[in-house]
């Protein structure tokens, strides 16, 4: 029965196609929504039937990369990618991902990774979640406040009440100053840019996975990108950021590209949906709704600190 | 619901679903035609494996979108 368990020989397990579907399926929403990879979930859910941690970590990658595609061009259909920003983005992300990835070499050589890697993540996810609620809340209540009758979807103003740290981050006058007028940015220092998605990098690299919950919210805060475009163009550079990642660890035996194919079946029809929903919704909404993912994840380090199976 | 958007929703979802029907099928081939391969070329060139994974994973994006717009550029133009 096709439907009960699949033999996927590059890996050697045996998985449901359809229970792969249907988290393609989700994480796909999720994606091409918020803008992330969603490693933090698809990651699990592959050890969950029995894959090992490498295949894990290898084969999501491998998926990532299709959703993305499929998630970025429906966004850039819709005006939400600023290809000059992701591919300034991309390098950074990359040389991030390097130095996160000798960091964790670092840890394995002292014998503590483990520890260090789940604490550092539980905070940087509680972090990120406490810092959006608030964040968007206080935005939401300010859009209330001013009254009128507030615009819809992505029509609404994409205000945030962090423009102060925006306003100072656009004032740095470090040569190369670079315009992003998809975004609607004048000039913003090359560097600036470069260390956003190296610190993505970082955490990608270190933590595993896109590190989308890091990077969108960044982009928003500290460049002063407008939400849509923040979730578009962070797709876009996570197609340059996985494919490097899915070359890499393929090389390294990591991939089972049977499997992120058939993940990559629900997770592009689901990337699709997720992107289309963006219209309906403003900036501070997006941004509130984003706020369970990091807790998912931290939720996640957290059972398996105490309990010591690592999902 | 506007006669407009819900023609826009109609659309979109014609399109999911003949999009969903050919990433199916594009698995189903792949596994038919290539699957003992890509099993062989993981152990015997692993780069090549590495490289031919990431042509498939883009392809089955890319290209299978590009059918159904053009599947559906061609109903239109009938229609019209």
């Amino acid at each position: 029965m096709i439907f009960l368990a699949m033999h996927f020989p590059i890996s050697g397990t045996d998985i449901s196609p359809v229970y792969l579907v249907v988290i393609g399926f989700l994480i796909g929403i999720l994606g091409g929504f918020f803008g992330v990879g969603g490693s933090f979930i698809a990651g699990p859910a592959l050890r969950a039937v029995g894959m090992h941690w490498n295949y894990a970590v290898g084969t999501d990658l491998a998926h990532i990369v299709g959703k993305s595609v499929v998630a970025a061009k429906r966004h850039r259909a819709l005006g939400n990618v600023d290809l000059r920003l992701g591919l300034i983005m991309a390098l950074g992300t990359i040389a991030g991902a390097e130095v996160g990835a000798q960091l964790i070499q670092l840890l394995k050589r002292l014998g503590n990774v483990d520890f260090v890697v789940s604490i550092v993540s539980i905070v940087i996810y509680f972090s990120i979640s406490f810092f959006v609620v608030w964040e968007s809340w206080k935005t939401v209540r300010l859009q209330k406040k001013k009254g009128g009758k507030a615009a819809k979807g992505r029509q609404a103003k994409d205000e945030s009440s962090f423009a102060g740290l925006t306003n100072t981050m656009h004032r740095i006058p470090l040569w190369p100053m670079v315009s992003l007028p998809t975004s609607g940015i004048k000039a913003i220092s090359l560097w600036v840019i470069i260390v956003v998605s190296f610190v993505g990098g970082l955490f990608s690299g270190f933590l595993g996975g896109g590190a989308g919950y890091i990077r969108m919210p960044m982009m928003v805060y500290i460049l002063g990108i407008p939400t849509h475009l923040a979730v578009g163009t962070d797709l876009f550079e996570i197609i340059i950021s996985a494919s490097y990642g899915t070359f890499s660890h393929a090389i390294k035996g990591n991939v089972d590209i049977l499997v992120a194919l058939v993940m990559n079946t629900g997770a592009a029809v689901g990337a699709q949906i997720g992107a289309i929903l963006t219209q309906y919704f403003a900036g501070p909404k997006i941004r509130l709704f984003f706020v369970p993912l990091p807790v998912i994840g931290a939720a996640i380090v957290l059972y398996t600190l105490f309990t010591g199976h690592k999902l | 619901m506007k006669s407009d958007t819900r023609k826009t929703l109609f659309s979109f979802l014609g399109e999911l679903v003949v999009y969903g029907l050919l990433v199916v099928a594009y698995f189903f081939l792949v596994l038919h035609f290539l699957g003992g391969w890509l099993s062989h070329l993981d152990k015997q060139n692993i780069k090549l494996y590495a490289l031919v994974s990431i042509g498939l994973i883009i392809g089955q994006a890319v290209v299978l979108e590009w059918v159904t717009t053009f599947i559906f550029r061609l109903l239109r133009g009938r229609s019209e």
